[in-house]
């Protein structure tokens, strides 16, 4: 068991700096498809284990489809549960299809007449009985709600938990959304989160429309094709962060299925100086590929610094 | 390329005049199974040392349609899928055919092969059943090779004619 992980989620809800808890996925049923009125079904969803669903949704609002020819993809059948998003699209053009979620967010914290408050969160205030957001989550993650749900099954950040009466028992107060940040406030250092989660599946000859870079924040690249890759093979694919490709950037991939093995398996590995990273996948499955950066160039002016997030999910087929 | 090859393109099933004619056997096991149903099959020619590979041939059910046509289940003969089968049209004229039953079939390998080292793939996937992938490398002119599946593929053999 990974002790470590529940250290973690408590520190994510206090400090928005330690985020990388969970791994965000897409999981797609199928990525090669043949055939027609074809249906592929996926699981979106933010958990420690990887390809399992033991902590949170990604939002079904967050889910955006892009079909082969860059035109916008609808999805169906969509339902959100405690654990993962779930929905299917209908493959009604062939070629390489990508469906993602994107997040961006503002976080960090102001004083306003000598008292320190938080940003966090969407906007808007909270809902009684919610405690409202605390810090930035994976790639459109959904808090459950909480005034919806009687039990947040004993997890840490449930109401009147972690976040209980603060040290002393003073109140904390509710994060204030960036949008409302007072124009008195002083000591404001906010931090722009930008996540980004992927898959891609193919029907029919693979495409690469979708694959072209929008120059902004951290992408990837395929260089080899996301849907052709084996078992035994090497793959490429290039990350670039605003279009530039990110040379050294650490790069973990991970082979889904850890709760049936000891070791998790994970593969660490850096891109060069061309940004591109080459990946040998040991074994057919469905692998979990992410990573993460910080620079200071947020797209948002007030803010100091920006934390990006990169997760795709790949179908490594038999040779 | 010699004249002769132009023949065959497009129509393997025509016989091959002369020198470089060879023939794949493909044997289809009988299994002892109470729901058999008769596998999708393919077979395919690739340049050993890379390159892109060709169809030979594909046996599928070729006439269900409506929801779940007899195309879905193309991809599961993975390698085959990826590797050529998705860039084909299909049906594919000469490639395209009919689940077989149990038994062994001989398909002609292409005439117009350029000479050098090759791989012939079979590739087969039963519905509630396995998938086997056997390779035959062969060195053309004078192709000629065998290997045997395990379970859902017996001999495959090419051999001169």
């Amino acid at each position: 068991m990974q002790r470590w992980a529940r250290p973690l989620l408590l520190a994510a809800l206090l400090a928005p700096t330690a985020a990388l808890a969970d791994h965000s996925f897409i999981l797609p049923s199928n990525t090669n498809v043949s055939g027609t009125n074809t249906m592929v079904t996926f699981d979106a969803a933010g958990s420690e284990h990887v390809f399992f669903f033991d902590h949170r949704p990604i939002q079904l609002a967050a889910i955006r489809i892009w079909k082969p020819d860059g035109t916008p993809g609808e999805s169906v059948n969509g339902v959100q549960g405690r654990f993962r998003s779930v929905f299917d699209v209908k493959l009604d053009q062939p070629g390489t299809w990508k469906v993602a979620a994107e997040q961006k967010m503002i976080t960090g914290s102001f004083k306003l007449n000598g008292e320190e408050r938080r940003v966090g969160g969407r906007g808007g205030a909270p809902r009684a009985g919610q405690p409202g957001p605390g810090g930035p989550g994976q790639p459109g993650e959904a808090r459950p709600a909480s005034g919806q749900r009687g039990s947040e099954g004993g997890e840490p950040r449930g109401p009147g938990g972690a976040r209980g009466p603060g040290e002393g028992g003073a109140r904390r107060m509710p994060p204030v959304a960036f949008e409302d940040i007072p124009a008195e406030a002083t000591d404001v250092h906010l931090t722009e989160i930008a996540n980004r989660v992927e898959t891609f599946v193919t029907l029919g000859a693979p495409t690469t429309t979708i694959f072209k870079p929008t120059g902004k924040g951290m992408e990837l690249e395929p260089v080899t094709h996301p849907n052709a890759i084996a078992a035994g093979e090497t793959a490429r694919f290039r990350f670039l962060i605003d279009g530039k490709p990110a040379a050294g950037l650490k790069v973990t991939v991970v082979p889904g299925g850890d709760r049936y093995r000891e070791d998790v398996g994970t593969i660490e590995l850096a891109t060069g100086a061309d940004g591109v990273v080459a990946v040998t996948w040991p074994h057919a499955g469905m692998y979990w590929l992410g990573a993460e950066a910080t620079d200071d160039n947020p797209s948002e002016k007030r803010a100091e610094a920006r934390r990006m997030s990169y997760a795709a999910t790949f179908e490594v087929m038999t040779p | 390329m010699r004249p002769a090859s132009y023949a065959l393109i497009g129509s393997a099933v025509l016989i091959a005049p002369a020198a470089n004619a060879a023939t794949i056997t493909i044997t289809l096991p009988r299994l002892p199974i109470a729901e058999y149903k008769k596998p999708y099959v393919a077979g395919w020619v690739e340049p050993a040392g890379g390159g892109a590979p060709r169809s030979l041939f594909v046996w599928y059910d070729l006439k269900k349609g409506g929801n779940e046509p007899g195309t879905k289940w193309l991809s599961d003969l993975r390698s085959w899928w990826r590797k050529s089968g998705r860039n084909l049209s299909l049906p594919a004229d000469g490639i395209s055919g009919a689940t077989k039953s149990p038994g062994s079939y001989a398909v002609p390998l292409p005439a117009d092969l350029p000479p050098g080292n090759y791989v012939v793939n079979v590739e087969a996937a039963r519905e509630n059943g396995g998938r086997e992938l056997v390779s035959v490398p062969i060195k053309v002119p004078g192709a000629a090779g065998r290997a045997a599946g395990k379970t859902e593929l017996g001999a495959v053999i090419v051999a001169a004619k």
